[in-house]
């Protein structure tokens, strides 16, 4: 088919089950009935929120109510370990270990 | 005073790992393990001598010493049941070398010896003639330090959070009472570096450091591991498989299960405020600022005891 607004071929292409044409002149695209709404459809699918990931860590060991917000236990976080993921380092506080 | 100390107790280590009074041709050099102000601690061969701190109560070490000697499966067994001799009057204690936690990978920790090493120090009932444990003691004193320096320094604004948080503790725990509830033999001072392998390289771990060991609230052992986890320092999985294992040997220091924090706050409220002294009255000494880690301590010390 020709585009109806430059009159250039319309060349069909295949997007996840619906038929788009697409102008190869101006690049405008032509929707067949209901196409909007495949699409709209599509759309909504994308934007759904992934499903929260199951549990990693097994539920921390209690804590004192004077411990730290993001560190130890009952807050259920990961803390600033010197061996895991958090903000210092491992060489960080392990002299601490290590002396009186 | 302290330069003298060395030459003296190197004397001392090559003399004790040679006892056949021959010079020593073994070929291996004297090392220093531990050298500050009121702690030297060389190794020569096999033998390690330590020269405590010049104003040790010697009766009382004499009592720790033979304290360590009747616990081989908790204590790195002392050489000699007394004293060896006196450096700058300073008592000299002598010891088989031990291998100690790697300090670069403290992740290798061993946790699990370290707790059942614990139980069995705190199942054993402690003499008569034993000493107070002297972890409150250790604590008052870092605070007396902690002053002392403050009272030389511009206003810090981490010192009123941790003079509060030491005033918040139960006069035990400042050194100020007799410790509460049924004494149990305690280490006093436990910290990674006070495990070694013996013999070394693959031995049983064992404790070492007799100095502060005595009769008192056993929690106050489990108190630094319990401090760190709480100050999000040591990871939840190893602060339960510290737990978990004294637990399983038997140790009295907290309820076989549940929330074992009802006997473990005053001591970890006390190590934490020490350990924020002892790093703010260094970080003024050296006119620097806290790091992250140590403001983590104060931060701690500031929850304990808001405005």
């Amino acid at each position: 088919m020709q585009c109806p607004k430059c009159h250039a071929p319309m060349h069909t292409y295949n997007r996840n089950g619906v038929q788009i044409e697409q102008c190869s002149g101006c690049r405008g695209i032509f929707l067949d009935y209901g196409e909007l709404e495949a699409l709209t459809q599509l759309e909504a699918q994308w934007a759904k929120p992934v499903p929260p990931a199951p549990q990693a860590y097994p539920p921390a060991p209690p804590a004192p109510a004077w411990g730290a917000p993001h560190g130890g236990g009952h807050h259920g976080g990961h803390g600033q370990h010197y061996g895991g993921h958090g903000h210092h380092g491992h060489k960080s506080w392990a002299h601490m270990l290590f002396s009186s | 005073m302290t330069a003298d100390v060395l030459p003296q107790l190197t004397a001392e280590v090559t003399a004790a790992a040679h006892p056949d009074a021959a010079p020593c041709r073994c070929g291996t050099a004297t090392t220093t393990l531990a050298h500050r102000p009121d702690t030297t601690v060389l190794r020569h061969a096999e033998t390690v001598a330590k020269a405590h701190a010049p104003d040790t109560d010697r009766a009382a070490l004499a009592r720790r010493l033979a304290t360590a000697a009747r616990l081989p499966e908790v204590f790195l067994p002392p050489l000699t049941a007394a004293p060896a001799a006196f450096v700058d009057d300073r008592p000299v204690t002598l010891w088989p070398y031990g291998a100690p936690v790697d300090p670069d990978a403290p992740a290798a920790a061993p946790w699990e010896a370290a707790a059942v090493l614990l139980a069995r120090l705190h199942r054993t009932t402690p003499t008569p003639a034993a000493p107070p444990m002297r972890g409150p003691a250790k604590a008052a004193l870092a605070m007396a330090r902690l002053r002392a320096t403050l009272a030389a320094s511009p206003p810090h604004p981490a010192a009123p959070p941790v003079l509060r948080a030491w005033s918040a503790l139960p006069a035990w725990a400042r050194d100020e009472a007799p410790m509460p509830g049924t004494p149990a033999l305690c280490h006093g001072d436990l910290h990674l570096g006070q495990l070694v392998r013996h013999p070394a390289p693959d031995g049983p771990w064992r404790l070492i450091d007799v100095d502060d060991l005595g009769a008192g609230v056993p929690g106050w052992d489990l108190a630094r591991p319990a401090s760190w986890y709480a100050c999000g320092l040591l990871p939840p999985d190893e602060w339960t498989r510290f737990l978990t294992a004294y637990r399983a040997a038997g140790g009295p220091a907290v309820p076989a299960d549940g929330d074992p924090w009802a006997a473990l706050d005053v001591p970890a409220r006390a190590l934490t405020v020490q350990t924020a002294a002892r790093y703010l009255t260094k970080a003024l000494a050296a006119d620097r600022p806290l790091d992250e880690v140590e403001q983590s301590l104060i931060d701690a010390c500031a929850r304990m005891a808001p405005e």
